[in-house]
């Protein structure tokens, strides 16, 4: 197999949580990469390729979420997908 | 939460006559005004907000289901209704397929909290495709209603 998998812990900053948007951008993200992508909040894992099981998520601000990556490209697709838990919230969501 | 605490149900909309992205939110805004959810005037702002959220990014997230919403000032508390169209529309999904089933929510400005449970609810339903295969072949307000007391009830696929 694919050995073990890559993790990082994030916690979400954004002051309305992982709403929609941050949360079908990780699913797209992650669905450019070829490794398995799993979310665990709270021993509860979530396919990070899917958009509907992201969402369903119920992660705001103060969550901590773990990333597990595990395939050829873990590395890259763990810092890109860190990289969009943790860019601040554009300023749409202050409207 | 639960779906059925905040879908109110006199608005769900079955079967939607629309075929284009704004006529399905404009007849899933007015269900909701014809329940009494907010006043006539705020209509065409909460039509807009939600269009203008549309523009960010689609909220088809894939598998026919689309979850249109906005925050806006004329609702005091989170509500959400439902709509059904058979033949699909066009919603620039993420996958690039029709939407059939809509959940659209309206949350108040400051209740961010209030708004995740509702989609975490939500989209814990949309994502039991048995769930969604019966709510799209549902016919009346009454079958629509029937399903989402089964899918409160935490029914298994």
């Amino acid at each position: 197999m694919s050995g073990e998998p890559l993790t990082k812990t994030v916690v979400i900053t954004n002051p309305r949580g992982l709403h929609l948007r941050p949360a079908t951008k990780f699913a797209q993200v992650a669905m450019g990469f070829q490794s398995n992508v799993q979310v665990v909040r709270q021993g509860e894992a979530f396919d990070g390729k899917s958009p509907l099981a992201m969402v369903s998520m119920f992660a705001p601000e103060g969550t901590e979420l773990t990333i597990e990556v595990t395939g050829p490209d873990a590395r890259e697709a763990l810092d890109a997908l860190v990289a969009v838990l943790e860019a601040p919230p554009p300023p749409e969501d202050e409207e | 939460m639960r779906m059925s605490d905040f879908v109110v149900r006199d608005s769900i909309v079955v079967p939607l006559t629309a075929t284009g992205k704004e006529g399905v939110i404009r007849e899933m805004v007015e269900g909701l005004r014809a329940a009494g959810q907010f006043k006539n005037a705020d209509v065409e702002d909460i039509i807009r907000a939600i269009l203008k959220r549309e523009l960010l990014g689609s909220t088809g997230i894939g598998r026919g289901v689309a979850i249109p919403h906005t925050k806006h000032p004329g609702v005091d508390k989170l509500v959400g209704t439902i709509a059904v169209s058979p033949g699909g529309v066009a919603f620039d999904s993420l996958d690039g397929e029709p939407v059939f089933v809509f959940v659209l929510l309206i949350s108040p400005q400051d209740r961010p909290g209030d708004h995740l449970r509702a989609l975490e609810n939500v989209s814990r339903s949309l994502r039991n495709d048995h769930f969604v295969g019966e709510l799209r072949q549902a016919k009346t307000r009454e079958r629509v209603l029937q399903l989402l007391d089964g899918a409160d009830e935490g029914w298994p696929g």
